[in-house]
């Protein structure tokens, strides 16, 4: 057909099959509708199979009391408690086993990625073998051993410990918890202050620099004020700190900070699991910076350790950070494996303990979606931002 | 179009919900010629594989009693091991017909899950056992010890009630089956693990040393464990209440797998000659074959040798009838009479 024949003449019902551009839309339209049909017809017979076995649908058993115990909270938290309230403690257990596995996961990651590039022979072995196994067994097998290892140490009675302060047994480690005194708010303000003058220093230290090219040590002097200013805060305010140490009670040990077998065994496995996705990251990330920038930069006279900061890294990250990005929503993901070792997660609370007592599966279950769909969304639009921020700038 | 749609989209759930809904389950059992019946994982005396890897034990034997009843044969039965958490699940959607898996009778699961209990075929209460080694003679003296407990049952429930009620502090450590709860107590990750009094008689009598292990005195819940289907099909549920109350009925009227046959002919008694469908026409009533209460009974047992075999004093797990005995022995075992 030819271009005159499509802008002349009114509409025939034949061109909506033999004209590309409405054949095109006339599918897309067929496409929608069948998908808003299926749609249409899971909502209905949800709606329709709940009405017939008699279950209420609402989220009114969020404020109802849960009636359970929880044994990691980090607010407090009882028996009387809501079940809204027993989930927000649930959210907050996957926060700081999230959190704290991205951290050990991208550090280790980075050790293990620059290490299986090292040129000693068996530590890149070593590493190699690491990264293989870890990657290649399922994260559950993984969970399950560190726990098994770990309920394996002495028992309470017969804890480890170093020093009468920290004990280690098949409880968990328990630290001295600090016992903050009058003044002691001082100490967190100067590190707020400490911060905001390194920054400033930094800042004029680069104008310093790109005005007369002089370089001031900006980093030993950032790390003297960041640590010093808080000292003496702390030292002005006479010291005001005690440690509350653990004692054996007839079963537990009582006070101190317990870190919980579970706790521990799940942050170990997110970590070392994560790990080893990172440190091939991290692999290909320097492998992808050619070696002719390494040379061009010590031809201009830059040491090495410059090159690698001002050269090779901001060229890898480029690389690393995209991928980076997805293990850290693997790992905040996979977190919700938890309940098999009883670590009380936000899977573990909505959607076990209270989703079994109220029966309201729909809802428990919708909620954790939105809630893990919500925390991926926040870190994809954090690393996004960094992604942009450390990105080439070309010209 | 709109209409097209929308006549398409009723249609369409119609017939989804045909699938799922619980219309007539007698009929879909009948078709498909199995009960598929949701058990636990793994508990000694209530739900075990023997040495043919065949499932065995208490509530094993009131599945079978339920095909026995439908199809005169103990083996025409599935079974789908559950975790407390999945029990209920699996039960509403139709993936198992009956759910025979030492479940407690409360009102919130009764009322708002959409489930029907349909009796109780055993009285248990929640206790705690630990290490003789501990020296505690009571669970009211277990300030500051870690309880292990499995999770997405009543019994968490109780146990936060009971320690909140006496002042206590302890850390729960929640287990997933009861078989890794065993684990984690034998390992000394808790002081004291806490389920039903027959679930730790059960757990106690296949530890290495059951002598170095005391099931505490106090039993701080009321558990009546039974057996229930889905909501919406009284037919059905009559059917397994029945199945239940003939198993009790029997025991008490003296009839029992050896002389059923022979009592099946007709006897002096109206009240046997009525279960065992020689006199009136009980079973049709329910949709069965008349054989259908000599079927339980030859097949299985009455309600009295089903415990013994498999929880009686003569069995590692030792339990006496206690409140499971008939309410003629000074039980309170009741069934309805069968009239």
């Amino acid at each position: 057909m030819s271009v005159a024949e499509l802008s002349t003449g009114g509409f025939d019902i034949r061109r909506l099959w033999t004209d590309r551009r409405y054949r095109s839309l006339l599918f897309q339209l067929a496409t929608l509708v069948v998908l808003g049909v299926f749609i249409v017809l899971i909502v209905n017979n949800v709606i329709q199979n709940l009405a017939a076995i008699g279950v209420n649908y609402g989220f009114g058993f969020l404020s109802q009391p849960a009636g359970y115990d929880i044994n990691q909270q980090l607010i407090p938290y009882d028996s009387t408690s809501t079940h809204g309230r027993a989930a927000v403690v649930g959210l907050l257990n996957t926060l700081l086993v999230a959190i704290c596995g991205i951290v050990l996961a991208t550090i280790l990651g980075f050790i293990f990625g620059v290490a299986r590039l090292s040129p000693n022979w068996l530590i890149a072995r070593i590493i190699t073998v690491y990264i293989e196994v870890t990657r290649n067994v399922p994260l559950l097998l993984q969970i399950l051993l560190w726990h098994a290892v770990i309920i394996q140490l002495p028992t309470a009675r017969d804890a480890i410990s170093f020093s009468d302060t920290i004990f280690l047994s098949n409880r968990g480690l328990t630290v001295p918890a600090p016992i903050f005194g009058d003044g002691f708010s001082l100490v967190p303000i100067a590190f707020m202050a400490a911060i905001a003058a390194a920054i400033v220093f930094a800042k004029w230290a680069k104008r310093e620099q790109e005005k007369t090219g002089k370089i001031y040590p900006v980093f030993t002097i950032n790390t003297a004020i960041i640590l010093g200013l808080p000292v003496l805060a702390f030292l002005a305010a006479g010291s005001p700190l005690s440690w509350e140490v653990p004692e054996m009670g007839r079963f537990n040990l009582r006070g101190g900070i317990p870190l919980r077998p579970e706790f521990v065994a799940m942050w170990a496995a997110l970590s070392f699991y994560t790990a080893a996705f990172i440190a091939e990251i991290v692999r290909a990330g320097i492998q992808s910076v050619h070696r002719g920038q390494t040379e061009a930069a010590y031809s201009l006279g830059l040491r090495p350790n410059r090159t690698m900061r001002l050269i090779i890294i901001p060229q890898a990250l480029r690389v690393i950070v995209p991928p980076l990005t997805s293990q850290y929503l693997n790992l905040t993901k996979n977190s919700s494996l938890a309940i098999a070792i009883g670590y009380m997660d936000i899977t573990a609370t909505l959607g076990g303990i209270t989703l079994n007592q109220t029966g309201q599966a729909m809802e428990a279950v919708m909620l954790m979606m939105s809630v893990y769909l919500s925390i991926s969304l926040l870190t994809s639009i954090f690393m996004n931002w960094y992604n942009r921020r450390i990105r080439l700038v070309e010209r | 179009m709109k209409q097209a749609v929308s006549a398409l989209a009723t249609a369409g759930s119609i017939a989804f919900l045909a699938s799922a809904a619980s219309a007539a389950t007698l009929d879909d059992v009948r078709a498909k010629g199995f009960v598929q019946c949701g058990i636990n994982t793994g508990l000694a005396g209530f739900a075990f594989t023997d040495d043919a890897g065949e499932w065995d034990g208490f509530d094993v034997a009131f599945c079978r009693a339920v095909a026995s009843a439908i199809f005169g044969d103990a083996t025409a039965v599935k079974f789908t091991p559950l975790t407390g958490k999945t029990r209920f699940e699996a039960l509403k959607s139709g993936e198992v017909d009956v759910l025979s898996r030492n479940t407690t009778w409360t009102l919130s699961r009764d009322a708002d899950l959409g489930l029907t209990f349909v009796g109780v075929n055993y009285y248990d209460g929640q206790g705690f056992i630990g290490r003789k080694a501990l020296g505690v003679g009571s669970a009211t003296e277990l300030d500051g010890a870690s309880v292990c407990i499995q999770t997405g049952t009543t019994t968490e429930l109780n146990l936060a009630d009971f320690f909140r009620a006496n002042d206590m502090s302890y850390e729960p450590v929640p287990i997933e089956t009861n078989e890794e709860a065993r684990t984690s107590y034998i390992a000394e990750r808790c002081d004291v693990y806490t389920t039903d009094a027959s679930g730790l008689a059960a757990s106690r009598s296949t530890f290495e040393n059951p002598d170095d292990h005391m099931v505490y005195p106090e039993i701080i819940s009321k558990e009546p464990l039974g057996p229930l289907v889905r909501q919406g099909d009284d037919e059905w549920a009559d059917l397994i209440r029945w199945t239940l109350n003939v198993m009790i009925n029997a025991e008490e009227y003296g009839v029992n797998s050896g002389n059923v046959e022979d009592l099946a002919g007709g006897t002096d008694n109206p009240e046997i000659n009525r279960m065992l469908g020689s006199e009136g026409n009980m079973h049709e009533m329910l949709g069965v074959d008349q054989t259908w209460a000599v079927s339980i009974i030859k097949n299985v047992g009455n309600y009295g040798e089903v415990f013994d075999r498999y929880l009686g004093p003569d069995t590692p797990i030792a339990l006496q009838r206690g409140l499971n005995a008939l309410w003629t022995d000074g039980g309170i075992l009741y069934a309805p009479p069968i009239r």
